[in-house]
């Protein structure tokens, strides 16, 4: 197999509740947001606060509005340059 | 939006060991074949992060292989249910699809089964595979302080995982007692790569408190888990943390399957000699039919691929290694079965249902989950019972014997277009 010289991980800059945030290209959205700083992803329907918990879309507990669609799921969905996310809606 | 409608002769759904294998095989036998799967990367759960940094030399030869071959791969596809006889109906980022099948190999996998405790909804808290999964993909862990609990061989894995990652790994509960790891450990003679895989680990993580007959009763923290106690059934103690891996284990995911018909037995789907299910054309392979591990998912992925392709022969040749995998299955089962304090770990006023906020105390007063979900709105949430009705199984004994469509939260011009 012929070697390949591996470059450095691009950055990808997305914005997460307005903050400016650069990640490494491969990043998940859930992983920006936790990068950010948040905890909180989400509300549950009586009001407690929510994160990621399966990791693998099947909990929907990661739910976020990225660029305006609401309920998608974080830990499924690859950072892209100049995506918009929102937390705890 | 475009609406797309595919055909092929062989349709694999889920591209983790045993889809892959699947794929690659029915694609080598010259039918026209895709693997379809819901995330943007082959490998599944278990080879994630595989295909982008190949760690595991298996994992990096069957990725080859796939893109060697002539299998169309249809990523980010998530199966919400059926468009017709033999057409799945699908949801994409470019708009819903048709896929039409003449067999159908499912490949589902399985999801980690988590039971409720005190605490269990914090943020912070995952499940192990989770949390190792998000991690490959940018969670940072390192320096941070995460205690490890649970069942299974999962445990180990991820605690070597996330170390390697630069965490600070505070403890590894195991809920099976010592006598019960001491004899699956002994047995594990039979398949000696578990005994290479079970050393590398247990190096990987020297230092670290691994307790056999520990489990946790509570989380603690008020905007994220900042610390869990666990008990050895006689004592209690607390443990500060800053991520809690917890996961009692794996269960399959039945849901496609159970819309297709096909019958279940004891939770898991009934597969029979080349792995089909009790509907015709359909074949089931992997932790689907028995948690087994990628090994026993790639024998029995071959298989379903060899006999959806028609050569019944080569397929003939791996059933003794399926019957030695079957066996590490049921080891695996025994020594890691779940003990009767679990059940029990959830107080009245705790949480079952995340999606809708089910206490304890409401879903105990019925008979089966059934009763339950049309009184209390458990399981009709957003994950559609994936967490709770894999729960409340253990919990109360009540099976999921049925889905409605969508398998899957769908938008609502996938169904219309679809």
């Amino acid at each position: 197999m012929p070697t390949t010289h591996v470059p450095p991980p691009a950055a990808v800059r997305l914005l997460v509740d307005g903050q400016s945030v650069s990640v490494a290209a491969g990043t998940v959205v859930a992983a920006a947001v936790a990068q950010a700083g948040r905890a909180r992803f989400r509300r549950s329907i009586h009001g407690q606060v929510r994160g990621p918990l399966c990791g693998m879309g099947i909990c929907m507990e990661c739910r976020v509005t990225i660029n305006g669609r609401a309920h998608c799921r974080s830990c499924q969905t690859l950072c892209e340059e100049g995506m918009e996310v929102q937390t705890d809606e | 939006m475009s609406e797309e409608r595919l055909h092929f002769e062989v349709v694999v759904v889920g591209a983790g060991p045993a889809g892959l294998a699947a794929a690659c095989v029915a694609a080598e036998s010259g039918c026209r074949t895709a693997l379809i799967d819901d995330t943007p990367w082959l490998g599944g759960q278990i080879w994630r992060g595989q295909q982008a940094h190949p760690a595991i030399p298996q994992a990096a030869q069957w990725v080859e292989r796939f893109q060697r071959g002539k299998a169309a791969l249809l990523s980010e596809c998530a199966i919400i249910g059926t468009a017709g006889p033999r057409v799945l109906l699908a949801e994409h980022p470019g708009g819903p699809r048709q896929i039409e099948w003449e067999r159908l190999i499912l490949a589902t996998g399985a999801r980690e089964l988590f039971l409720p405790f005190p605490g269990w909804t914090l943020p912070g808290n995952f499940g192990p595979g989770g949390l190792q999964s998000l991690a490959k993909h940018g969670w940072p862990v390192a320096g941070k302080r995460v205690v490890l609990a649970g069942s299974g061989p999962l445990l180990l894995a991820v605690g070597a995982g996330l170390r390697k990652m630069g965490a600070a790994i505070v403890s590894i509960n195991e809920q099976a007692p010592w006598p019960r790891m001491i004899s699956f450990g002994a047995g594990l003679l039979r398949w000696p790569d578990k005994v290479a895989q079970g050393a590398r680990l247990k190096w990987a993580l020297r230092g670290i408190p691994f307790r056999c007959g520990a489990w946790p009763v509570s989380a603690d923290g008020t905007e994220q888990v900042s610390a869990v106690t666990l008990t050895d059934g006689s004592r209690q103690w607390t443990e500060a943390c800053d991520l809690l891996a917890c996961g009692f284990g794996l269960a399959p995911n039945v849901e496609l399957p159970l819309a297709l018909g096909c019958q279940l037995n004891d939770g898991f789907v009934r597969a029979d000699e080349w792995q089909d299910s009790s509907v015709p054309g359909v074949y089931c392979a992997g932790e689907l039919t028995g948690i087994g591990g990628a090994d026993a998912a790639l024998i029995e992925g071959q298989i379903a691929g060899f006999a959806a392709g028609g050569r019944q022969n080569e397929a003939r040749a791996l059933i003794s290694k399926r019957a030695s995998w079957r066996q590490f299955s049921a080891a695996l089962a025994k020594a890691f079965s779940l003990r009767p304090e679990l059940a029990a770990l959830a107080k009245p006023e705790t949480i079952v249902c995340r999606c809708e906020d089910v206490v304890f105390d409401r879903m105990k007063q019925f008979s089966c989950w059934r009763d339950a979900k049309l009184q209390t709105r458990c399981g009709m949430g957003a994950c559609q019972g994936r967490v709770c009705g894999a729960a409340a199984r253990v919990l109360f004994g009540w099976g999921m014997e049925s889905v409605r469509p969508p398998v899957l939260p769908a938008r609502v011009e996938s169904l219309c277009k679809g």
